[in-house]
């Protein structure tokens, strides 16, 4: 199985790799996504830009109670600890989950998460979380809200000639309750419905529902869904409108049982 | 397709090779470098067959290409023969029965040699989800999980042997 021919460049600066991307060049971090795609011919671009060089490309800062996660970061680094505090515990539990350990060992946060795939773990998990993503773009840094970042089925809300550079997440109190409910018929697989939940005592809590046909779907204040998970979670999903039984019950099941962690004391 | 000039460091020796840049590393170290140890299943990143060694820690050698490679330092199975670790794997796997075909077994050892020195505290459920990306049509992963369980449990027993009481 051999990829459609392409020109491999490893840009050294952000200006440099701003510019082929500006020139139709494919951006690659980790590739384990691009990687697959690549072999089985379903992306075939002239010029893949590997960003895996760029200066910091990966790495965590922590700068007045905001995480910045740069976005060659990569899930097993999060997995170990690279991320302080509870954040750090959330992200981490997270990132054991991600496929296998030599994926995770070369994927990262950035590449998955500007990759989009609906089924994608940081796609479900980032929304939850708040914070931004950093973008980089010809006319400088911008902002853009995680809880609106996924735009669609491998859609986001990056320019064509931007580039996703860092993920920023606020830290957490120690008493933030946190639940994550992923469905996979084995470890390491797409996920077939994902949902998550942060609680953060004195605020609203905040749900997200991801593994759809669909972008995550973000709800700002899931206090209801705390409340009354049964029926919150069948009034959420019919609320997306017709899906097959089987796809509508996990959906609902994930809800729920993001929302029995997240209660949990 | 043009081919593109890529040092890079294969079982402690530098080698300096042409390939194109689509050509992923499992290819390349099977066809250019005739270390056919490292074997090639789904070339998706599923099965685990290919995992070797990139940059000190294990990686599916069939989705990282060619160009991407430039610089790296790689070891695969067989530059792992001489690896004490990895010895006590190879005897644990014979022991065990954790092999029939072996295709699976390259890529089932360095991932089992990463539970062994990664997560030495690891139980039964551990190492079955660590060894979940890794396929094996032969064994029903029995006697792998054993053999992985048995070195654990060897070096734990070694390492309280050696702590002062």
């Amino acid at each position: 199985m051999k990829p459609a021919a392409f020109s491999h460049v490893r840009p050294r600066s952000w200006s440099e790799a701003l510019e082929l991307v500006a020139g139709g060049a494919r951006p690659g971090a980790g590739t384990q996504s691009l990687g697959p795609l690549l072999n089985l011919r379903l992306a075939q671009p002239d010029t893949v830009a590997d960003l895996r060089h760029l200066p910091d490309y990966a790495g965590v800062t922590l700068v007045d109670g905001v995480v910045q996660i740069g976005a060659g970061t990569t899930h097993a680094a999060i997995e170990d600890g690279a991320v302080p505090g509870r954040l750090g515990e959330i992200m981490a539990g997270v990132a054991r989950r991600i496929a296998y350990r030599p994926v995770r060992n070369r994927g990262t946060i950035g590449g998955s998460l500007a990759h989009a795939d609906p089924a994608a773990d940081w796609v479900a998990v980032l929304p939850a979380l708040g914070g931004s993503a950093v973008a980089v773009g010809p006319r400088g840094e911008r902002r853009l809200a995680l809880a609106g970042f996924v735009t669609g089925i491998f859609e986001t809300a990056l320019a064509s000639d931007e580039l996703l550079r860092a993920i920023e997440v606020p830290v957490l109190p120690a008493e933030a309750r946190w639940g994550h409910w992923k469905f996979c018929r084995k470890v390491g697989e797409f996920s077939k419905a994902t949902a998550c939940m942060l609680a953060i005592p004195g605020a609203p809590p905040r749900a997200v529902l991801a593994a759809l046909d669909r972008p995550p779907l973000v709800i700002e204040d899931a206090g209801a869904l705390l409340a009354d998970p049964a029926d919150e979670a069948a009034r959420i999903v019919a609320g997306l409108g017709q899906m097959a039984p089987w796809r509508s019950a996990l959906a609902q099941a994930a809800l729920r049982h993001a929302a029995a962690a997240a209660s949990a004391p | 397709m043009k081919r593109i000039a890529i040092a890079l460091t294969v079982n402690g020796k530098t080698e300096e090779v042409f390939a194109e840049p689509r050509e992923h590393l499992a290819d390349l170290l099977r066809g250019t470098l005739m270390l056919t140890g490292t074997h090639i299943g789904c070339e998706h990143g599923v099965c685990g067959a290919c995992t070797i060694e990139i940059d000190g820690v294990p990686q599916r050698s069939c989705i990282v290409h060619a160009g991407s490679c430039d610089g790296a330092s790689v070891r695969t199975i067989e530059g792992l023969a001489g690896d004490a670790v990895m010895g006590a794997l190879r005897e644990a796997f014979s022991r065990e029965h954790a092999l029939q075909c072996g295709y699976c077994t390259p890529g089932m050892l360095v991932v089992a040699r990463d539970i062994v020195l990664r997560l030495p505290g690891a139980d039964e459920a551990r190492v079955r989800e660590e060894l979940a990306g890794n396929l094996c049509r032969c064994t029903g992963y029995r006697g792998i999980v054993r053999a992985v369980l048995g070195v654990l449990a060897d070096r734990r027993a070694g390492s309280s042997r050696a702590e002062p009481r």
